[in-house]
C-alpha cells in the first residue's frame, strides 16, 4: 500500500451514472490486476474504495458509478483536482492460473477490472473471451476497448436492448474456456460458480471501514477461515467461498 | 526541547499517543508503513476466551465525520492470540501493549486477564465491558456500577499488571461507574467506547449496518469524549486515557487539558493510515505554539 497524492485530468461521463476518471501521480503501489484504491474526499469521513480499471507508472484509470453522494461528489470533480489516494489495496487476481482461453466476466460496475486483467492475459500471449452484462444499453461501455486489445467480446443486457439478451451465464454456457475470471454483483457471482465448467476467481465487494485490513469491517467467512475482503481479497478462489 | 513523556501505573511512554483497540488490529497493517514504535504503546484487538468471527455484514456505515462500525469482536480468541499474534507483534513492536480482553461473563473476563498477565509483553489490562455491538455481555457489563464493580473486582484477583476498565458513554451517570471501578480496585480508566448509533439506507428504507446498530465513533465525538474525562477526572483519583474522536496534537492536548494522562486514537487510524505518526511528529510543534515544555505539566489543567 502506498499513499500519495493524485491530480484529475480527465473526469468524463462514459454511460448512465458512470465516469471514467484518469488520474495523474504515483501508482508504484499496484501490483496487481484487480486491486482497488481508496480515495478520500473532502467532506467525507471514509474514503471510497474503487477497483482500477487500468495503470501504468504514472497514470491511473479508475470507472465507477455515481450511485451515492460520495461518488457524486467525484463525478464533480474537474481536471486539476488533487485526491488523496491509497493505493494498491487487495490481493488481485492470480494471472498463472489462467490457461490459454481464460474468460474474463464483468457485471456493470464489476467489468473496470477485467480491463487491466484482459491487457495483462493479451500481453502474455492467452486469448481471452469477454463477456460483460448490463442491465440494459444505456448502461454500457467499454465493449470497444476490450475488442481494441483483441479480446472476443459478448455484451449480455437483461432486457435485451443491446447485445444478447439474458444474463452473463446466458453466454458462458455456449463457451470454451480454460478458467474464469469475475467481478460483479454477488447474484451474478453466485450464478457463474453454479454454471461453471472450471475453476475461477471472483472479486467481491463488501462495506469497508480502512480498505487495509485494519478495522475487520468487511469481514467474510470462507472455506479456509476468515477472511477480510480489502486484504485477503477482493478475488478468493471459488472453491473457497460459503454462498 | 519539550517532553512529551507521561507514565500511566509506572509504565513511562515517550508520548501519550496509543492508537485504540479495534483500529490497529496486532499492529502488522501499520508496521508495514511506519515503525509503530514510535507510538507511546498500543491497544490491541479486543480479545475474548472464544475465536469469534462478530456479527454479519454490512458492518461499517459512513456518517457525518465519523463512521459506525459493528464489527462485534472478531478475534481468533485469547489462545491464539497469545500463540500466535503476539509473538509476531513481538517482531515489529519492543514496547509494552495494552491488551484489551473482553467477555460474556465476569468468569470469561477473569479468564482472559489471567492468561494475558502472564505475558511479558503486555504493560497494561484495558477491560472492556462497553462493546456495543455484542448481545448479553460486553455493553452489559458497563452499564450497570454493579457489574463493572464485580468484573473489576474478578480481574483484580487473578492479575499483577495495571488494570484500566475501558467505559461505555451510552449511560446515564458515568461518573458513579467510573468510581465503582475505582473503589473495586482498578489501576485506571480508558474512556469513552463508542456511541450507540444508526444509519438507515433511503433506498432500501432499512438500517444500513446488518445489526440494525453499531458503535459511532470519529471526529464528531471528540466534544462529547472531553466532557465525560472531564466529570470522570473531578471524581476518581486514578489516571485515566482518553479517546473519542482524536485526530490531530491539538485534539491530544485538548484531551490531556480535560483530564487524560494518555490518548488513544481511533477511527482516525483506518482513514488516514498515518494518523498516529503525524500526530507524534505534530506534537513538539504544537507543544511549541502553546508553551507547553512538559506535556505530564497539563493533565487536568482545563480545571
Amino acid at each position: 500500500m502506498k499513499q500519495s497524492i493524485f491530480e484529475v485530468k480527465a473526469n468524463t461521463k462514459i454511460a448512465e451514472n458512470t465516469y471514467k476518471m484518469v488520474l495523474g501521480g504515483d501508482c508504484s503501489g499496484i501490483t496487481a490486476s484487480g486491486q482497488f484504491v481508496n480515495i478520500k474526499l473532502d467532506g467525507f469521513f471514509l474514503r471510497r474504495p474503487i477497483s482500477v480499471c487500468d495503470y501504468d507508472d504514472n497514470e491511473l484509470t479508475l470507472i465507477y458509478k455515481a450511485l451515492g453522494k460520495g461518488t457524486e461528489y467525484m463525478a464533480e470533480l474537474g481536471a486539476g483536482a488533487k485526491l488523496d489516494i491509497l493505493t494498491g489495496l487487495g490481493n488481485g487476481y492470480d494471472l498463472s492460473k489462467s490457461g490459454n482461453e481464460p474468460v474474463l466476466i464483468g457485471g456493470g460496475a464489476g467489468v473496470p477490472p477485467m480491463y487491466n486483467l484482459c491487457r495483462k492475459l493479451v500481453a502474455e500471449g492467452k486469448k481471452p473471451q469477454v463477456i460483460l452484462g448490463f442491465n440494459k444499453e444505456n448502461e454500457v461501455f467499454f465493449e470497444n476497448e476490450f475488442k481494441a486489445l483483441g479480446a472476443e467480446v459478448t455484451v449480455t443486457t437483461a432486457d435485451g436492448s443491446y447485445g444478447m439478451k439474458g444474463f452473463v451465464t446466458d453466454a458462458l454456457k455456449n463457451m470454451k474456456y480454460t478458467y474464469i475470471y469475475s467481478c460483479g454483483p454477488e447474484p451474478m457471482l453466485k450464478a457463474i460458480y453454479n454454471t461453471a465448467e472450471t475453476s475461477g476467481q471472483l472479486s467481491f465487494e463488501e462495506r469497508m471501514g480502512c480498505g487495509f485490513g485494519a478495522c475487520m469491517g468487511c469481514s467474510c467467512a470462507t472455506k479456509y477461515g476468515n477472511k477480510r475482503i480489502c486484504k485477503d481479497g477482493p478475488v478468493l478462489e471459488m472453491e473457497e467461498i460459503i454462498w | 526541547m519539550v517532553n512529551t513523556k507521561v507514565t500511566l501505573s509506572g509504565l513511562e511512554l515517550d508520548n501519550p499517543v496509543i492508537p485504540a483497540s479495534g483500529t490497529f488490529g496486532f499492529g502488522y497493517e501499520f508496521a508495514e508503513l511506519y515503525d509503530i514504535n514510535i507510538l507511546g504503546s498500543f491497544s490491541f484487538k479486543g480479545t475474548t476466551k472464544e475465536p469469534r468471527f462478530g456479527n454479519p455484514t454490512p458492518r461499517i456505515a459512513e456518517c457525518p465525520m465519523g463512521m459506525i462500525n459493528s464489527v462485534g469482536l472478531q478475534n481468533p480468541g485469547i489462545d491464539k492470540v497469545i500463540s500466535e499474534e503476539l509473538p509476531k507483534l513481538k517482531k515489529c513492536f519492543n514496547k509494552k501493549v495494552i491488551a484489551n480482553i473482553s467477555g460474556f461473563s465476569v468468569d470469561e473476563y477473569s479468564y482472559c486477564a489471567e492468561r494475558i498477565d502472564k505475558e511479558e509483553q503486555v504493560g497494561i489490562i484495558e477491560i472492556n465491558v462497553s462493546c456495543p455491538n455484542v448481545h448479553n455481555g460486553g455493553m452489559a457489563f458497563g452499564t450497570s456500577a454493579e457489574n463493572v464493580a464485580k468484573v473489576t473486582k474478578a480481574v483484580k484477583e487473578v492479575t499483577t499488571k495495571p488494570v484500566y476498565i475501558k467505559l461505555s458513554p451510552n449511560v446515564t451517570d458515568i461518573v458513579s461507574i467510573a468510581k465503582a471501578c475505582e473503589e473495586n480496585g482498578a489501576d485506571g480508566i480508558s474512556m469513552i467506547n463508542t456511541l450507540l448509533g444508526m444509519r438507515i439506507d433511503l433506498k432500501t428504507k432499512k438500517p444500513v449496518i446488518a445489526n440494525k446498530m453499531g458503535g459511532f465513533s470519529g471526529t464528531a465525538i471528540l466534544p462529547v469524549a472531553l466532557r465525560m474525562v472531564y466529570q470522570v477526572y473531578e471524581a476518581v483519583n486514578i489516571p485515566i486515557i482518553g479517546m473519542g474522536g482524536v485526530s490531530t496534537a491539538e485534539d491530544v492536548i485538548e484531551m490531556m487539558l480535560a483530564g487524560a494522562t494518555a490518548v488513544q486514537v481511533g477511527a482516525a487510524n483506518l482513514v488516514e493510515p498515518f494518523a498516529c505518526k503525524n500526530i507524534i511528529e505534530n506534537l513538539p510543534k504544537v507543544m511549541e505554539k502553546y508553551k507547553i515544555d512538559d506535556l505530564k505539566s497539563i493533565i487536568g489543567g482545563a480545571h
